[in-house]
């Protein structure tokens, strides 16, 4: 068990490390460099120079990587081209709000999917699983932007109830943000639940179908009896990966979303720096974002793995 | 007159087909359950046995739904009882021992917890009491220290304990009515014969009625007092046990019992042809007519009611019983196998070793396999031309392991196998040459599973002569035809696809396929297992057919004793990966002389209600082979002393040529048989 453990922890490790590599070499075989791109007509002469040596873009390339990955471990990521800052100082506040958007989604998605599943799944075919059904697939097809921008019609432009789009300074406090996030939660929460809802839905459909249940069914344990201590702990159990990576997913690639309600996340960040040609962001961005994604992910696997028994106790047999 | 139980009266029960047609699973079943009696419920699979025992309990499975009837317990019909007013006969007054116990027990919840659960729900006992309880209950059902079982979870314990948990649970509630969807079917066969002695003990001890539904014959025989033979929705046989078992006065009853093969018996059953009909097929008249030898003219149009016989306290759905009557005495007439057994060896394997040990980084880059107790080791066994040997034993017992590296499957850790006394063959697939392949077939247990659902019966059958003959066009449709032929299917099946044949028909296919290659031998793994029995008897008739035909040999993996019986002309006897005895089935069956071969002989069931099982060892799982000694120690009953712990016994051979494994001297094994 605790072998296991260590054993996922350094493969989240080694993927981070190939991640921040393939980032690396991915920025450096790009013709030109940092301070090319960004000084663009004026990359010459006293001003690169001095570019060069402010991003310590002098040395050989390992030297650099080995520098810039010791500084990232540490929390320092470099110096921000566009924002004239150190990106960790771009990047708290970004992260702060992405993480409020995030859990007030998660908050409000979760456990509205959980009950949409398990009701369309014990009420199969009747009336209440094929009304939540045909309103869960329309919110999953429809894309995002269509869907932010109808919100913000209607709620923000005809009904006038909330803010259409957050005209506030990144480092706004919690509070003076939370009206603020009303709409933009509710888009991403709608495609996220709805995912997740029908994940559930077919998870314990599954489950009711197996001859477990049957048995317990047969040995007159009652219905809701039944579902609660044999369906659902069953059912549910796959589907941690599937929130796992839903979270993963809320935390850094809500881009489009973000950019339609001019959020300050981290999502608009990559799309503002990407247009600002600011390299050194980017590269942060992009090892941010797979160790949110590697350490959720890690999570999941070792919730997974204490809550099934079969992997619990790890016996081994043919 | 004793007291019903559970009443059913004109039970029809069935679904709606895409067309909007109903198509029935049950037709018409009346029957009584008296108290204190155990009914066997017989028939292949789709005769809607499993339906009916779950009606009994008033549930229909999602997708099915009650068309007419009833199946009524304490005078109120189950089939239109409340699910609030079910719940509280489930478990208490009818209880289930369900087929494949591991799958029937929540994965999520620990031993203790699901016989509890019954407990609290059907008892008034208090907690205290209730723990007690779980252990007399694990006790009863012969569990090893039941506090420990209750703390684990299902999946910590072997097939055979799992199913004695089920039981456990089912007796919880003391229920006065059992249904037993074939308890023992995935067991061994030494747990299966253990596993039916507790039920008859608990049957007499507590009571209890039960209803047991099996397609085993053989199981069905050792527990029922009365039999109800099914056959495609309806009850076409039902009777007392013994005479049902040995005077079958149905047709198809008659049929099935002379398909069996039987201990006593060399040679091949005589097969039954054709199939059950699928549910919405069924024609006009009687529907056995198509596979009936006993049927006439009126059959085809009339349908025969269930008939009553009172002198015989028998029904049976039958215009010819009174024929059948005269001389239905089951005198098993078998085809006698021919060997046509050359002095040619064909495949020599020799000191192999196999194992699944897991392996280290260092064993990797060295490329080598380190464990000093191998899953199977010592295999020595030289298998002349034309020769069919059977190797037996338990689950667990490295017989399929075997089968695997001598295809090539699994790398041997150890040993040679070598093919037509010239060519070592690689023991890594990779380093076999195409003729390497093309030499050995492989015919797997479940045909759904080994023929690809997406191509058509041409097509897998083409691959093998593409690959290794290089066949085009018309020579290849030809080919194929042939093969057809052979394994005696029309041509019209090249088109279809495997999920639109039988079970029988898509074996058929994966032999034509085996044969395609033009192997010299073919490793057959449990090949008859999936099958019907009815169908079992047609396969194994084909592959004896074929083998004459070809002169090929046959390596025949089977749990099913009765079955290599008949098929084979040697045997090999393993436990836990090392061989107990080799030699001819003749002298094996009638002479068993390894402890270990007694046992297992002694176990198997068959359907006469005067042979029961003898049961020599306990039935424990043995998780890993001893690390010195005789690989039998752990549960042999003639055990030496520490001999037999340290030492690995010698090979002693006898008259006859049968090679046996162990200790004690061949003289006092061999007078153990006369006795």
């Amino acid at each position: 068990m605790l072998f296991l453990i260590i054993k996922r922890i350094l493969l989240g490790l080694i993927t981070l490390f190939i991640v921040s590599l393939i980032t690396f070499v991915g920025t450096e075989i790009l013709p030109g460099d940092a301070c090319t791109t960004y000084l663009e007509r004026q990359a010459f002469g006293e001003q690169l120079e001095a570019c060069y040596r402010r991003l310590g873009l002098n040395v050989p390339a390992y030297e650099r990587y080995v520098s810039w990955a010791i500084g990232a471990i540490q929390g320092d990521f470099g110096y921000s081209l566009s924002g004239e800052m150190p990106i960790k100082e771009v990047l708290g506040p970004r992260i702060k709000n992405s993480l409020v958007l995030a859990s007030a989604a998660i908050f409000i998605g979760i456990p509205i999917a959980l009950i949409l599943g398990i009701i369309t799944a014990l009420w199969r075919d009747k009336l209440p699983d094929v009304a939540i059904s045909t309103v869960t697939i329309f919110a999953m097809t429809i894309p995002e932007f269509i869907s932010a921008t109808l919100l913000i019609l209607i709620i923000a432009i005809w009904l006038e109830w909330l803010p259409g789009i957050v005209i506030v300074p990144t480092d706004v406090s919690f509070f003076e943000l939370l009206p603020n996030i009303i709409l933009p939660v509710i888009a991403i929460a709608m495609i996220m639940t709805a995912h997740m809802a029908r994940m559930v839905r077919s998870s314990v459909i599954q489950v009711m179908a197996s001859e477990y249940v049957q048995m317990a069914i047969l040995k007159g344990v009652p219905y809701w009896k039944m579902v609660f201590t044999h369906v659902l702990p069953n059912a549910l159990l796959p589907a941690i990966n599937v929130v796992a990576l839903t979270i993963a997913w809320l935390l850094g690639g809500v881009v489009v979303t973000e950019v339609v309600f001019n959020y300050p996340g981290l999502g608009r960040l990559v799309i503002e720096s990407i247009s600002n040609r600011d390299l050194p962001t980017v590269q942060a961005l992009a090892i941010i974002l797979a160790s949110i994604y590697v350490s959720i992910n890690l999570l999941a696997d070792l919730m997974t793995l204490m809550l099934n028994p079969r992997l619990k106790t790890l016996q081994i047999r043919k | 007159m004793t007291e019903i139980i559970q009443k059913v009266k004109n039970l029809s029960i069935g679904f709606k087909s895409k067309k909007g047609e109903e198509i029935l699973i049950l037709r018409n079943i009346s029957t009584n359950i008296k108290k204190g009696e155990t009914v066997g419920i017989v028939g292949e699979s789709g005769s809607g046995k499993s339906t009916l025992a779950l009606a009994m309990m008033g549930y229909v499975k999602h997708g099915l739904y009650t068309i007419g009837g009833e199946c009524e317990f304490n005078s109120s019909n189950l089939l239109k009882m409340k699910n609030r007013d079910l719940e509280k006969i489930r478990g208490r007054k009818i209880a289930m021992i369900p087929q494949n116990a591991g799958q029937a027990l929540t994965p999520n919840l620990k031993i203790g917890y699901q016989i509890d659960e019954a407990l609290k729900l059907h008892s008034d006992l208090k907690e205290e009491e209730r723990e007690q309880k779980i252990s007399e209950l694990l006790n009863k059902v012969r569990l090893p220290s039941p506090e420990t079982i209750a703390l684990r979870y299902p999946h910590e314990l072997s097939g055979g304990q799992q199913q004695r948990v089920a039981v456990a649970m089912a007796l919880a509630g003391t229920p006065d009515l059992l249904l037993l969807d074939e308890p023992t079917t995935g067991l061994d066969v030494t747990t299966q014969a253990h596993v039916l002695e507790l039920l008859n003990f608990i049957a007499k001890d507590t009571g209890t009625s039960m209803v047991y539904v099996s397609h085993d014959l053989g199981a069905i025989a050792q527990v029922s007092d009365r039999i109800i033979v099914m056959y495609s929705g309806e009850i076409v046989l039902e009777g007392p046990s013994r005479d049902i078992l040995k005077k079958p006065i149905h047709p198809y009853t008659y049929g099935l019992l002379k398909s069996i093969p039987k201990l006593s018996l060399a040679g091949l059953p005589q097969s039954m042809p054709g199939s059950q009909p699928q549910p919405g097929t069924m024609q006009r008249g009687c529907s056995f007519f198509d596979r009936c030898d006993f049927s006439e003219e009126k059959c085809k149009s009339n349908s025969p009611q269930l008939e009553y016989l009172e002198e015989l306290n028998t029904s049976v759905r039958c215009f010819n019983h009174k024929s059948l009557m005269n001389d239905s005495q089951v005198n098993q007439t078998v085809n006698k196998i021919k060997t046509s057994l050359q002095d040619k060896e064909i495949l020599n394997i020799s000191e192999v070793s196999i194992s699944y040990a897991k392996q280290n980084l260092l064993d990797q880059v060295l490329n080598r396999i380190s464990d000093d107790n191998p899953t199977v080791k010592d295999i020595n066994i030289n298998i002349k031309k034309g020769e069919t040997i059977a190797l037996v034993g338990e689950s667990g017992s490295g017989k399929s392991t075997i089968l695997k590296s001598i295809a090539g499957l699994l790398r041997t850790k150890g040993g040679v196998i070598k093919f037509d006394q010239k060519r070592n063959l690689p023991s890594d697939l990779k380093e076999r040459d195409p003729n390497d392949l093309r030499i050995i077939q492989l015919i797997f247990q479940n045909p759904d599973e080994s023929l690809n659902p997406n191509h058509t019966v041409e097509e897998i059958i083409a691959q093998p002569l593409k690959l290794y003959f290089g066949l085009k066009g018309e020579e290849l449709k030809k080919n194929i035809k042939e093969l057809l032929q052979k394994v005696r299917l029309g041509e019209f099946y090249m088109s279809r696809y495997p999920r639109q044949l039988s079970g029988g028909e898509k074996q058929r296919v994966a032999v034509a396929r085996a044969f395609a290659a033009k192997p010299d031998i073919i490793l057959c793994d449990e090949v008859t297992s999936a099958l019907d029995v009815s169908v079992q008897a047609a396969v194994l008739n084909l592959l004896q057919q074929l083998k004459e035909d070809f002169g090929t040999t046959y390596i025949f993996v089977s749990h099913d004793l009765a079955v290599v019986r008949a098929i084979s002309d040697r045997v090999a006897v393993l436990y836990q990966g090392r061989l107990c005895e080799v030699g001819p089935s003749k002298d094996v069956y009638q002479f068993p002389s390894h402890p270990y071969t007694e046992v297992l002989l002694g176990a198997v069931l068959e359907p006469d209600p005067d042979i029961k099982p003898k049961l020599v060892a306990e039935d424990i799982v043995e998780e890993k082979p001893p690390q010195k000694g005789c690989s039998f120690q752990g549960r042999c009953s003639r055990i030496l002393g520490d001999i037999c712990k340290n030492e690995i016994p010698p090979w002693q051979i006898t008259n006859s040529g049968n090679s046996i494994r162990c200790h004690i001297p061949l003289k006092e094994l061999q007078k153990d048989q006369i006795n």
